[in-house]
């Protein structure tokens, strides 16, 4: 056995005079047992003069440097990631196609947070997040079919169809949340239920570098704090609030520091196994009692703010590419499997095809599945509530809403 | 046995019947109420106004009236309870609290000051800091905090200290608390209540005295309520804290000293008023008058003073501001033939537009004899000066020279 050490550095700063930033990082390698293998953990630092950890605000110590990858939660991340990467891509067709309309607001490049996150807690705990809501509503429990169907506005989406991309719901998941910032105090409700109930739960609410701005967020940090809410923010930092850079919208651009008195880590949101332990351990800091804590995840979108946004005027086509080919969260985990003889390539070419037949179905569902019935048009205004008249387009339109 | 202080503070508040001092363990007077007969609520015997006081005492938790009731009620017939609006709403939020654990209250000085304006009095000593939450002057945040304890399944009582502060969190309001439901096609309700004093008060100006019901009353997936006296308070507040869906709750600040009579069975704990049903105040044939909030009050006044020029005035209660309770103000008009609405908001797309434009789309247009009318606020800002402030918002005057132009007197 050979102990591997792989340094891994990519730079982004071609063309982007504006937003230079470049990364370091290490990812040290150990034999690998029969299916089991260790690593630690890649981490990288933000310049290459800080030593290699994770950054830390009021910690005195962060998440585990190193990180035990069992076959079984590789196959299972790589599966899952792959499937939201699909799934998205379908969508970019289906929007061109326009059989998916209005907003949609991709989240391929971002895999590895939602499954990292996923990874860190369970699905008893709570999430919460904005708009960019596909991959967590299949995290937490929705299936590609549901979701496709949701995009379509069929019956037989996630919604009914009276939700569409931002409004998917499932179990302890609340949205999708089409108001920027809005989820964040949302979320920390859900927190005080949590403390309320004395259930041992928390809930990560979720917002970007362009929410991170929003007044109702600090608002929220204070409460938070006050009453020791299990609250774990995150910061998905993708560079980008819309078409506007960080150093063009904020005059600080350390997020996981912006709550100040709360005690915040920033990691690598492009590998799975970084998030996954940074959550622990953030998930650990919440349920002994010590209040919230902010994690920023750094990572990118490879589509632009949504499929309206070609996504190509406020950045280069080469920084994206640079960070496909450098960083890509499906590949980084593919490649460790690989190089650790956790897989072998045929199985994850296997997976590869079982995903895309799993897109496939789901597409031809969500293409095929009628639309809601127009009795459902004034449904579900009020819960447990007896059926009442609604006002139609006339006054003699006279239409029923039931609950 | 129980002993009566300790039973009062069970139920909460005063209990009208005289027999409380025979409860057992039931915390229901329900046993007793069939063998007390009632007292007109026109009386004014000395032994209600006794009753009043001792309520007084009895929601001030003094110890030393348990001994003088006990002499008092073995003599005295039980009588209507004079309770006024506040503590109505006090009294209503302790019941509930008690009633069901997840049911809290959060907002701005709730807890320790005992409220801004003591409608909360006495319940943070009572239920503690996990279910009187005081918050931070943050009403965008608290408001979102109370909502996603709403989706979580607790069921808070979100108080704004005047709906005027309602303006930062409305986005809460609407876009998280009512809509929801709907978004997630039925896998998400959202039981919260939002209270406090909403329109017009006295001398605190323009940012100050908006009146939101039709701001609210305007969006689907909220309930909005505008309770007038203390029954409507009590009976709405409780229907609201008990009812799934977002209710936005109107008070007024003016109301909350004014007492009114309630009987037993309003005083049952589970007294409810239904929400989207209005209240005829007062029967009449010659013209209907459609009110809310305080100036059902002012409808009440000016149908007295009518009378005795021979116009009988039916006064309706709205109770509920959505769902609007279209049918009872088309049986009254179809009754009378003339409509004159009050309100104190503004008059552009206001309640008072509202109510006009469903006349004229239903059957009771037929039955019109003269264009229905609105009386409301003056449409400017709320003025500071006294004089100004008294032209500013309806009188009783102008509901008497609308009456009386509606009727072509």
């Amino acid at each position: 056995c050979v102990d591997q050490l792989l340094e891994v550095s990519y730079v982004l700063s071609q063309g982007c005079s504006l937003h230079p930033f470049s990364l370091f990082g290490s990812v040290l390698l150990t034999c690998p047992t029969a299916g089991l293998a260790s690593m630690v953990a890649s981490s990288r630092s933000y310049a290459d003069f800080t030593p290699e950890k994770v950054d830390l605000h009021r910690l005195e110590e962060g998440p585990p440097l190193t990180a035990t990858l069992t076959r079984e939660e590789g196959l299972k991340y790589y599966r899952t990631m792959q499937t939201i990467r699909r799934m998205e891509l379908k969508a970019d067709q289906l929007y061109k196609q326009k059989i998916i309309r209005g907003f949609c607001h991709l989240y391929d490049g971002q895999e590895a947070c939602a499954v990292g996150i996923e990874g860190g807690i369970t699905l008893s705990d709570h999430l919460i997040t904005a708009y960019r809501a596909h991959g967590y509503t299949l995290t937490r429990g929705g299936t590609v079919r549901e979701i496709m169907a949701e995009l379509t506005g069929r019956r037989g989406g996630i919604a009914k169809g009276k939700g569409g991309s931002m409004h998917m719901y499932t179990k302890n998941f609340y949205g999708g949340n089409g108001i920027v910032g809005a989820q964040v105090p949302l979320g920390a409700g859900v927190a005080l239920a949590c403390k309320y109930l004395g259930n041992d739960q928390l809930c990560v609410s979720l917002y970007g570098d362009g929410a991170a701005n929003q007044g109702q967020i600090f608002e929220t940090y204070n409460m938070s704090s006050l009453w020791k809410l299990p609250i774990i923010f995150i910061c998905e930092n993708n560079q980008y609030g819309m078409g506007t850079s960080v150093e063009r919208s904020s005059a600080s651009t350390e997020y996981y520091k912006r709550g100040d008195y709360i005690p915040g880590l920033r990691v690598d949101g492009m590998d799975v196994l970084c998030v996954r332990e940074a959550t622990k351990f953030a998930a650990d800091h919440c349920r002994s009692g010590k209040g919230p804590i902010l994690m920023e995840l750094q990572t990118y979108r490879y589509h632009g703010h949504s499929m309206s946004d070609p996504g190509v005027s406020y950045r280069t086509r080469e920084e994206i590419q640079e960070v496909r080919s450098k960083s890509d969260p499906i590949s980084m985990l593919k490649d460790r499997m690989l190089s650790n003889n956790m897989a072998s390539i045929e199985e994850l070419k296997e997976i590869d095809i079982a995903v895309r037949k799993e897109i496939e179905d789901a597409a031809q569902f969500a293409t095929t599945d009628p639309e809601p019935p127009l009795d459902d048009l004034c449904s579900h205004i009020f819960a447990n509530d007896q059926p009442f008249e609604v006002r139609g387009a006339t006054p003699w339109t006279k239409l029923t809403s039931t609950s | 046995m129980v002993s009566p202080v300790s039973c009062c503070q069970t139920a909460g508040g005063c209990c009208p019947t005289a027999s409380w001092y025979l409860w057992t363990d039931s915390d229901s007077c329900s046993d007793w109420t069939g063998s007390f007969s009632r007292t007109s609520r026109s009386s004014h015997s000395e032994d209600r106004s006794k009753m009043a006081s001792l309520g007084c005492f009895l929601r001030s938790g003094n110890n030393a009236v348990s001994v003088v009731l006990r002499r008092e009620f073995s003599k005295t017939p039980p009588a209507a309870v004079q309770v006024n609006v506040r503590d109505a709403l006090n009294q209503a939020m302790d019941e509930e609290l008690e009633r069901d654990e997840r049911v809290f209250l959060l907002g701005e000085e709730v807890a320790q000051y005992d409220g801004a304006y003591k409608v909360s009095r006495g319940l943070w000593k009572k239920y503690g800091d996990k279910r009187i939450i005081d918050t931070p002057i943050t009403e965008m945040g608290f408001a979102g905090i109370a909502v996603g304890a709403a989706f979580a399944g607790l069921r808070p009582i979100c108080e704004f200290m005047t709906w005027n502060f309602s303006m930062q969190a409305i986005d809460q309001v609407i876009n998280s608390a009512a809509k929801t439901y709907y978004m997630s096609a039925g896998a998400q309700p959202v039981p919260i209540v939002f209270r406090g004093p909403n329109g017009s008060s006295a001398g605190v100006a323009a940012q100050h005295s908006q009146c939101f019901a039709a701001w609210y009353g305007h969006c689907p997936g909220l309930k909005v309520v505008s309770p007038w006296n203390s029954e409507d308070a009590r009976g709405l507040l409780k229907a609201a804290i008990r009812d799934d869906n977002p209710v936005v709750f109107l008070e007024n600040e003016l109301m909350y000293g004014v007492p009114f009579d309630l009987s037993e069975d309003v005083l049952q704990k589970d007294f409810v008023v239904p929400i989207g049903k209005a209240k005829v105040e007062r029967r009449g044939t010659h013209i209907t008058l459609v009110s809310h909030s305080r100036c059902v009050g002012f409808c009440l006044d000016a149908a007295s003073v009518l009378a005795k020029e021979g116009v009988e005035c039916e006064v309706v209660n709205l109770r509920t501001i959505r769902p609007l309770d279209v049918d009872t103000i088309e049986a009254s008009v179809m009754k009378t033939g003339h409509l004159v609405t009050v309100e104190g908001g503004w008059p552009q797309y206001g309640v008072g537009a509202e109510i006009c434009a469903r006349v004229m789309e239903g059957p009771a247009f037929n039955y019109l004899d003269a264009p229905a009318v609105r009386v409301t606020g003056v449409d400017i800002p709320m003025p500071y000066a006294k004089i100004l402030e008294d032209h500013s918002v309806p009188q009783i005057k102008d509901i008497i020279f609308s009456v009386k132009k509606v009727l072509n007197m």
